[in-house]
């Protein structure tokens, strides 16, 4: 039995984590019968379908549109693509473009036996898992030789809407000592049911995550990567209503880290939760495939709910994430669960409980390279203060060996990042991670104090809110209102109509490929 | 680079303080010392500090300061600096139009709109026209809010309906209806070729014809919009830079009470 530096009782974590798996596998008994819009176009990502056709539309949503709307997408589009390879001969990309100029319509073909569609099939899935494997290798190679930052890995973001200027900013970052660069999306596009397509330099708040634009910050980051002597990793976001087309996209373009929480999209873009649940499903089965660090994003509960109030949400939604990452065969040493440091700065104590919760968290779920949000909602404008409230924040994450820290910025609340405020973030951050560097193995937390007391209350609260979800499970849980006090129905929200039950012929070979061997 | 920290030299400027000519105060009245930071595009070294001291003079500072200097990545060197300013401006003749009310938090604001109109306001929120961008209205109207400020969903007794962006005025108005909206929010962000001043008006024009426009309270918001613009278009409000949900729900809401709608 592991020790614990909060005398936490093992059993009680046990417990929880029991009962977060049955509402995870409630879920999943869901989940498995349905397939939607988004992952069927990452199935013809995966085939090797891209481009886009006169109007800009991206081949992968002229298939699967088409399915739908002749009511066919239960089928799958593996099935009508297989077969359509089966009797023309031609590539699924031929056959995306000959779909999108109107001369061949995959539905209408005589259909061929099922394991013949199948094998038809077959050299274009191995092409790309192929891919994948390879790019995966490829970062390990990296890292065996290369080397990478000591964790917390610092993570920072850079946000310009131009993919080429994000390269100076990356580059800049990785030299001033980032690990991890997170091109931040630009505003709204996780409400786009497409991916946009090729290299961007307009955006808003953020730059398009389009495959070209992956490839570009790739290349960037391996290169400045070898130029300091350390593997840089690549952070975007696969959540929204593109969430496995772009998992997929990181995937073969060799992506390290994404941003990959359903719960996130349901609370905080309004997205229908049948929708990203079943999205999620799919896209954490290829993440884990490729090795990719998800993040889980229980840290913007805190961003509208208190923070010391709601702590034990965080608690029990890291433990249902952590569960659904396993159904979909995504380990834990990928699992970056959220939390963040939120709480009030005039709290009295507050460090203390931040404290506490930091460490619980590391030692529930102690192979998960836990993601550290920094303070941002009580980030005033006040840079001078704003720096000190993120040096306490740096001071925990080296404390409780956080996996990945996302720094705050003194900037946070006024503008996207100047390349000085990544400096002086990166500084501080530096400073304290050498200063501090074994503090956690040197302290313990007395019996009865403040922190084992906060770390015990939490667990215990997350324990009753778990249970109390089991019997009504996740979806009423949400339509209730119990993250973040965001209440969203099972029906509502964007994205339902791309949903739909599996049919007869349905099958995604990519499921079992991914789960069964890496 | 310390040169001038601890300067013995007399401060030979008249100290008396004049509404009419203020500058900034450091330790000492009219001593105009001022902090700033900044990055330029050049290699660190005494060239890029000659720079940077060259600009701050241009900026309208004497004795300048470079008291920091760091090359932040190749060609790009940041600098921390002080420097005296040497400009003034006339407090007394400053007139600035305001959105007049009380700018009250969340709670505060609920618990007023319980007591003075003891119903759910219904906000109705869009990015209109062609502007596609949700960030504004977002920040107004989620529940996650901005910087720290609840947005109108999160309010218990506001009924906030956030339609999103692209929306066409007429629809707009037609939801407006259907939803009996007390407030109508507008969200521009998108101000090239002034076409948030076309897209305003037209809503603005529309209302009336339509013989709505008292019925609501109808606001703007945006980075360029201000109280002074959105009056000038018809508007009852605008809101721009560093203003909040709380300062729109509390607008809306003392609005409404001095209206007597109820």
């Amino acid at each position: 039995m592991q020790e614990s530096k909060l005398g936490l009782d093992f059993k009680k974590v046990e417990h929880a984590r029991g009962v977060a798996k049955k509402i995870a596998d409630q879920v999943q008994d869901f989940v498995g019968n349905y397939t939607t819009v988004a992952v069927e176009r990452t199935i013809c990502r995966l085939l090797g379908i891209d481009g886009i056709d006169a109007n800009e539309v991206p081949l992968p949503n002229v298939v699967v549109d088409e399915l739908k709307s002749k009511g066919l997408l239960g089928q799958g589009i593996c099935f009508f693509m297989g077969n359509a390879v089966l009797e023309t001969g031609k590539t699924p990309q031929e056959i995306a473009e000959a779909v999108s100029n109107g001369k061949l319509d995959i539905t209408q073909l005589p259909v061929h036996k099922a394991e013949d569609i199948k094998a038809a099939l077959k050299p274009y899935i191995d092409a790309n898992i192929d891919r994948i494997r390879t790019r995966r290798k490829r970062r390990e190679h990296y890292i065996e030789t290369i080397g990478e930052g000591n964790k917390p890995y610092l993570y920072i973001i850079v946000a310009t809407g131009n993919i080429y200027e994000d390269v100076v900013q990356a580059q800049a970052g990785a030299r001033q000592g980032a690990d991890i660069i997170a091109v931040i999306r630009t505003t709204g596009q996780s409400l786009l049911d497409y991916v946009p397509y090729g290299a961007t330099t307009e955006g808003f708040g953020g730059t398009f995550a389009t495959q070209e634009n992956f490839r570009i910050m790739r290349k960037a980051l391996d290169e400045v990567g070898e130029e300091v002597g350390r593997y840089i990793r690549l952070c975007n976001y696969c959540s929204g209503l593109c969430m496995p087309e772009i998992a997929a996209m990181g995937a073969l373009e060799g992506l390290d880290v994404m941003l990959n929480d359903a719960l996130y999209g349901i609370l905080f873009r309004d997205i229908n939760m049948q929708r990203t649940l079943i999205d999620q499903y799919f896209s954490r089965i290829i993440n884990g495939f490729a090795g990719v660090i998800i993040n889980t994003g229980e840290d913007n509960y805190l961003t509208t709910a208190d923070a010391y109030e709601e702590a034990h949400t965080v608690l029990a939604s890291d433990f249902i994430n952590e569960q659904l990452a396993l159904l979909a065969g995504l380990p834990e040493e990928q699992q970056g669960l959220g939390h963040a440091f939120e709480m009030d700065p005039m709290l009295e104590n507050g460090f203390l409980y931040e404290l506490a919760q930091a460490q619980m968290l590391r030692e529930i779920f102690p192979k998960a390279p836990l993601k550290y949000m920094p303070p941002t909602k009580f980030m005033t404008g006040n840079i001078f203060r704003g720096h000190i409230q993120d040096a306490l924040f740096n001071i925990i994450g080296q404390w409780t060996h956080q996996g990945l820290q996302l720094l705050g910025m003194p900037t946070e609340a006024i503008h996207t990042p100047f390349m000085s405020d990544r400096y002086l973030s990166i500084e501080n951050a530096k400073y304290i991670f050498n200063n501090m560097k074994d503090i956690g193995e040197e302290v313990e937390f007395k019996e009865n104090g403040i922190v084992r007391n906060r770390a015990k209350k939490v667990l215990d609260d997350a324990t009753q809110l778990l249970e109390a979800m089991e019997s009504e499970g996740l979806f009423t849980a949400l339509e209730k209102g119990i993250f973040a006090n965001v209440k969203r129905p099972k029906n509502g929200g964007k994205g339902l109509d791309g949903v739909t039950l599996k049919a007869e012929n349905y099958f995604n070979p990519f499921v079992e490929i991914m789960k069964g061997k890496k | 680079m310390s040169e001038g920290l601890y300067s013995m030299e007399a401060k030979d400027f008249d100290k008396t303080l004049d509404l009419t000519k203020i500058k900034p105060y450091g330790d000492t009245m009219n001593d105009g010392k001022t902090q700033l930071s900044f990055t330029l595009p050049v290699p660190a070294g005494d060239e890029a500090n000659e720079a940077a001291k060259q600009l701050m003079k241009k900026m309208g500072f004497e004795n300048p300061l470079v008291v920091y200097s760091k090359e932040l990545t190749e060609g790009f060197t940041f600098f921390n600096c002080y420097g005296s300013c040497t400009h003034t401006v006339d407090y007394t003749t400053i007139h600035v139009p305001k959105v007049e009310s009380n700018t009250m938090d969340m709670h505060e604001c609920d618990e007023y709109i319980r007591e003075h109109i003891g119903r759910k306001i219904v906000v109705v929120g869009a990015s209109t026209g062609t502007d596609a961008h949700t960030v504004g209205i977002d920040a107004i109207m989620n529940m996650k809010g901005y910087a720290g400020h609840y947005g109108l969903e999160r309010y218990d007794m506001i009924e906030a309906y956030n339609l999103g962006s692209q929306v066409p005025n007429e629809e707009f108005i037609a939801k407006g209806i259907e939803l009996h909206a007390d407030a109508l929010i507008v969200s521009q962000t998108v101000t090239q070729k002034d076409i948030h001043i076309k897209n305003l008006t037209e809503l603005v024009e529309m209302l009336e014809a339509e013989g709505l426009r008292d019925k609501v309270i109808l606001i703007c918001g945006g980075p360029r919009i201000s109280h002074e613009l959105a009056k000038e278009l018809g508007y009852d409000a605008g809101f721009g830079m560093n203003t909040y949900a709380d300062d729109e729900a509390s607008y809306i809401a003392q609005e409404m009470v001095k209206r007597g709608m109820k």
